[in-house]
């Protein structure tokens, strides 16, 4: 095998972006071998930024975010059909329909699922939905085709607040009930959350923070929920947007370091097992993984980023088919993109590992800047609200661990340059997940040592 | 065929929306909104656009895994 790298058996779970780009990867890299895509879902892979906008502003249709293709992949594809264990032994891959894939060498790209509402019966009235595959938004996008009287959001991240956008933008009454103290303040931090709110109320949103809804109820449909504060709304959609839970549960047995958090893996991509031994025929890549990153101080890194889906996927299958000393680390900055309200959020590096941020350029007044994030003395971050075009430049600041706070650029004035604490909250105060999940200690707080009485 | 926009390379350039304006547009000052599925007709426009663009951020092949549905 070892000799033969381009030959053999590869093996992909999991057939969203992130396994569609290792496919063609591995064939662009030459592997000749057979190629299996096995995933839950009928459907091939498909885009799902546009379904929490596109679709759920009725653009498009949920059927149709199909993801293109380059190249002739000459794959199988197990679709509709659930992985639920890997033997390691053996070497196979084992199907809920009692069907074994056998592999020589194995990529995990199971991906995230939405995280339901923990009340299995409120789960299940109708009217109650998460967002995240593509039948979930086409159920979504048909209830708020038939004009609810108020929809519920139940969650203010980056999913929560783009589906309380196109609500709005689509004229629906909305509330939005968020835990932490803002609007995307467990991905962005206190300054950024603090306009996030005013934004979501200067377009109509009757937004609650710092409550949790204690209660959906109804009688077979929603009709209403109650909240931590005593207040209770009538709705008849809620969504629940939570954040995410990694799609593991399928590795329980296959004696690999895979959990709640993730699949554990090295820079390469390679799997750990569970005894923290790397392994070298099983691979993990897109938001199931989990890895080291040296600019976070080799914190374990979780993201759920279309754009670490793809570089990672493409590091992984380099790494299939290519010996030890040609092997190449998936070391990229982390960068992702939401739009809501009019406007344009873009984010490189990871903003929750800070202690401190500047508005660097703009000003949250005109909504319209770039927000840096500092650690220690070093950038780490930067957020651009509509102002996308400088973000390059920050994203060599964070390559280069550039002092904090960066020096005065020359675009336009600064409204104020002085750093403030980023008010990155504890993500187990957040109702929802950030959209990176840093797995070692939280950057802001100290460490103490206690020394032991004698 | 379908396409995708690599939204973290994208900065907003609107090309493609002024060349392919039925396919790509901007939805508030910059944020790229864009139809997935290309409709018949505008394909030219679209590949004329894929090239165009200044940060190569848009990519259009057939539908990924198509044959197996």
């Amino acid at each position: 095998m070892r000799d033969e790298p381009c030959d053999g058996r590869i093996v992909i779970v999991g057939a969203s972006l992130a396994g569609l780009r290792a496919a063609e990867q591995l064939r662009k890299e030459g592997f000749s071998g057979s190629l299996t895509l096995i995933g839950d879902e009928p459907q091939p892979p498909y885009d799902r930024p546009p379904l929490s906008k596109q679709v759920l502003l009725g653009m498009v249709s949920a059927g149709q975010t199909g993801l293109p293709q380059r190249g002739d992949l000459d794959a199988q594809w197990r679709l509709g059909v659930r992985a639920v264990g890997v033997d390691p032994i053996e070497k196979r891959v084992l199907l809920a329909d009692g069907a074994e894939v056998p592999f020589d060498r194995l990529l995990i790209a199971t991906g995230t699922r939405a995280r339901p509402w923990p009340n299995p019966a409120e789960a299940a009235l109708d009217g109650v939905f998460t967002l995240r595959t593509s039948d979930e938004a086409r159920r979504l996008a048909e209830r708020l085709d038939a004009g609810p009287r108020r929809v519920l959001v139940i969650g203010a991240g980056f999913t929560g607040s783009e589906i309380a956008s196109a609500c709005r933008e689509r004229g629906l009454a909305v509330t939005v009930a968020e835990r932490g103290p803002a609007p995307l303040v467990g991905a962005l931090g206190g300054t950024l959350g603090a306009l996030a709110a005013k934004l979501q109320r200067a377009h109509g949103v009757d937004l609650r923070c710092g409550v949790t809804v204690t209660a959906l109820e109804g009688n077979g449909r929603l009709t209403g929920a109650q909240f931590s504060d005593g207040t209770r709304i009538d709705a008849d959609v809620a969504v629940v947007a939570l954040g995410a839970v990694r799609n593991t549960e399928w590795l329980a047995e296959s004696g690999l370091a895979a959990g709640p958090r993730g699949v554990t893996c090295d820079a390469g991509c390679r799997a750990f097992n569970m005894y923290g031994i790397v392994t070298d025929d099983v691979f993990a890549a897109g938001d199931v993984a989990r890895f080291p990153h040296p600019l976070f101080e080799y914190q374990l890194l979780s993201l759920e980023h279309w754009g670490n889906a793809v570089a990672q996927a493409e590091v992984a299958a380099h790494n299939m088919v290519n010996p030890g000393p040609r092997r190449i680390p998936h070391l990229s900055v982390p960068a992702f993109w939401s739009s809501q309200f009019g406007l344009n959020i873009k984010s490189v590096g990871v903003p929750t590992f800070s202690d401190q941020v500047v508005i660097a350029q703009g000003s949250l007044k005109d909504a319209r800047l770039v927000a840096v994030y500092g650690y220690r003395g070093r950038v780490t971050a930067a957020v651009s609200v509509n102002q996308a075009k400088s973000l390059e430049y920050y994203e060599r600041l964070i390559e280069t661990a550039a002092p904090f706070p960066p020096a005065p650029g020359a675009a336009d004035r600064i409204e104020s340059p002085a750093p403030v604490p980023s008010d990155v909250p504890d993500p187990k105060m957040l109702s929802h997940g950030p959209t990176v999940a840093l797995t070692g200690h939280l950057p802001d707080r100290r460490l103490t040592v206690v020394h032991p009485a004698h | 065929m379908n396409v995708v926009v690599d939204l973290n390379r994208c900065q907003g350039y609107a090309q493609c929306a002024f060349l392919a304006p039925e396919v790509f547009m901007l939805h508030g000052e910059e944020s790229l909104l864009y139809h997935p599925v290309v409709p018949d007709g505008q394909l030219e426009r679209v590949r004329r656009a894929a090239a165009a663009c200044p940060v190569q951020a848009i990519l259009v092949g057939e539908e990924a895994g198509a044959g197996a549905r």
